[in-house]
């Protein structure tokens, strides 16, 4: 109890130690465990339902009016099956943003959690993996359902596509969790956030090729839409779910989104050392 | 425990702790005391092996906190200024999830969380949500949650700033009881009684630097009077009049809502007023105090 010293070894870390990556998670298991507590309710409206409204307006009902074949539909069947891997590519990305921004200035500002984690033997870059496999859970779970879910839609083209695409989603969550993270942690206030939305999150779901082939941008907007992560992840799933796979480009937007989730992830780690060294 | 050497710590062109020396050891109670600003948190934090440190030597458990900053940080228990405890969660998860920060095995942290909730008095409350906690209890959860880890050493910044006087009474026990039980504590305050009821040793600083050092006694008979008398002759006299009491004692003091006047017998002095035929408007003799001590080293008052 208080004031009796630790025996000897215990849990006291050596002189130049430092946590593993791994057990730096596995000792906040306990805190994200309360966070998921509190919070899975109101993500299952945002996570599951939300989409689904988008999956029957636009997938069933507007699509109904879109007369194209697989010729203009990057090989896909319907406008259904050409806007599902679109959309739930869409939603990964605006479910690791939401993971992400607010919660990563609750850390720093107004709960402080960072503070009181930095307090112990963990650091900064365990602070920031922990909030990143949180944002990555929560992206792998809201993708898995929106994926099963449409299964019995006759949307997919193969039985082990969606679960490869689902990796692909995973991938890209974790790319934005980080890019964004990396963000949020230079940011003093939380305005930012909205420009994140407007100026990143928006324009991003409408031009990156989730409703639209985005060779009908004209040729320099395609450009840039194939520059930005999310083509990279509409187009992974999409092949993947559809079962018009182009290995090599699979390979390609594999590497992008992992480089972005290293570059971000590292920018994230150096920007909240430097955010929290007063 | 802890040993810096020109220690500093600099924010841009701001330098908030300009090179100081302290050694603390083994077992005893430490204080940091000054006024706001001067650089006792920022110090605080560089112990606390959070903070990289600017320039100069700092070794903590013996360890560099630039390189060895898990491990430190793993002995230590820390009690901060700002409460970073978690409002979203109630009392008792509090203590059990940053228990399991530093690995303690869960039904280890459940033991050590409800025994600590007893000692700093709070088991009533261990499902209470923290938002609905006083200052004080807050303040009590913080200490509690600083000892999940047994730590060998325990910093404490402005512990009781902010509480009630009964509040602090109950704190000061609780601390009492933790430097019994043989842990090192380390402390800042800007209240001169906290520093003496509390502290062995202390060092007293001031824009950065530390103008003193040494136990409460020890200061207050290096640097002050065995006695202090203070005369109030009313807002706007006080000025005019002191001219007339400067060689009454060692030395004196012009506040601007009295007068204080340091010598060894206040009840001299008193009487040496009252021949000069001057008849404060209230008096009070006291023993010197560490208020006064920093009043004579820089000319100004510890609280603002």
């Amino acid at each position: 109890m208080a004031g009796t010293t630790r025996p000897e070894g215990a849990l006291a870390l050596g002189a130049g130690d430092r946590l593993t990556a791994r057990e730096g998670l596995a000792r906040q298991l306990d805190y994200w465990w309360t966070v998921h507590r509190r919070t899975w309710r109101g993500g299952v409206v945002s996570s599951f339902v939300a989409p689904l409204f988008y999956v029957v307006a636009m997938g069933v009902l507007l699509g109904g009016f879109v007369d194209a074949g697989p010729d203009r539909l990057e090989g896909a069947t319907s406008y259904l099956a050409f806007v599902v891997p679109g959309l739930v590519a869409a939603h990964v990305m605006q479910v690791a943003v939401g993971e992400t921004t607010y919660p990563v200035m609750g850390g720093i500002k107004w709960q402080k959690t960072y503070w009181a984690q930095v307090a112990t033997p963990l650091s900064v870059r365990d602070v920031v993996n922990g909030q990143l496999a949180f944002a990555v859970s929560k992206v792998a779970s809201a993708s898995a359902v929106f994926l099963l879910v449409l299964a019995p839609f006759g949307v997919f083209g193969s039985w082990w596509g969606p679960l490869l695409a689902w990796l692909g989603l995973v991938l890209l969550g974790a790319a934005f969790a980080a890019g964004v993270m990396a963000f949020s942690v230079r940011v003093r206030n939380e305005q930012s956030f909205g420009l994140v939305h407007r100026l990143g999150v928006v324009p991003l779901t409408l031009f990156s090729g989730a409703f639209f082939p985005v060779a009908n941008l004209g040729p320099v907007l395609e450009w840039v839409a194939r520059a930005t992560p999310l083509w990279h992840g509409v187009s992974l799933t999409r092949m993947l779910c559809l079962d018009v796979v182009d290995w090599p480009l699979a390979l390609l937007h594999v590497l992008v989104l992992a480089a972005v989730a290293a570059v971000g992830w590292r920018l994230a780690v150096t920007g909240l050392e430097r955010r929290m060294a007063v | 425990m802890i040993s810096a050497r020109g220690l500093r710590k600099s924010f841009g062109d701001f330098e908030a702790v300009r090179g100081i020396d302290v050694e603390v050891a083994r077992g005893e109670t430490f204080g940091f005391l000054g006024p706001n600003g001067a650089g006792k948190s920022s110090t605080m934090r560089m112990v606390a092996a959070v903070s990289p440190v600017s320039g100069g030597e700092l070794r903590i458990l013996g360890m560099d906190p630039a390189v060895d900053g898990p491990a430190i940080r793993s002995r230590l228990g820390v009690c901060p200024q700002e409460d970073t405890l978690d409002n979203e969660l109630n009392v008792f998860d509090n203590l059990y999830v940053y228990g399991r920060y530093f690995g303690i095995p869960r039904a280890e942290v459940r033991d050590r969380a409800e025994q600590l909730l007893e000692f700093v008095q709070l088991t009533e409350k261990r499902r209470a949500r923290v938002e609905d906690l006083s200052g004080g209890m807050k303040r009590r959860l913080t200490i509690a949650r600083s000892l999940v880890s047994s730590p060998e050493l325990l910093l404490l910044d402005e512990p009781t700033t902010g509480l009630d006087p009964q509040a602090r009474h109950v704190l000061w026990e609780q601390l009492y009881r933790l430097k019994h039980a043989g842990v090192t504590l380390v402390l800042t305050t800007h209240y001169m009684d906290e520093a003496e009821q509390l502290c062995d040793r202390l060092v007293v600083m001031d824009k950065g630097r530390i103008v003193a050092e040494g136990s409460p006694q020890q200061l207050i008979r290096e640097h002050s009077t065995r006695e202090v008398a203070e005369l109030r002759f009313g807002i706007g006299e006080n000025e005019r009049i002191a001219e007339k009491v400067a060689d009454v004692g060692t030395r004196l003091e012009v506040l601007p809502d009295r007068l204080l006047v340091y010598s060894d017998d206040g009840e001299e002095v008193l009487a040496r007023v009252h021949e000069r035929g001057l008849t404060p408007q209230a008096v009070l003799v006291r023993r010197s105090t560490l208020e006064d001590v920093f009043l004579a080293l820089t000319g100004r008052s510890l609280v603002d």
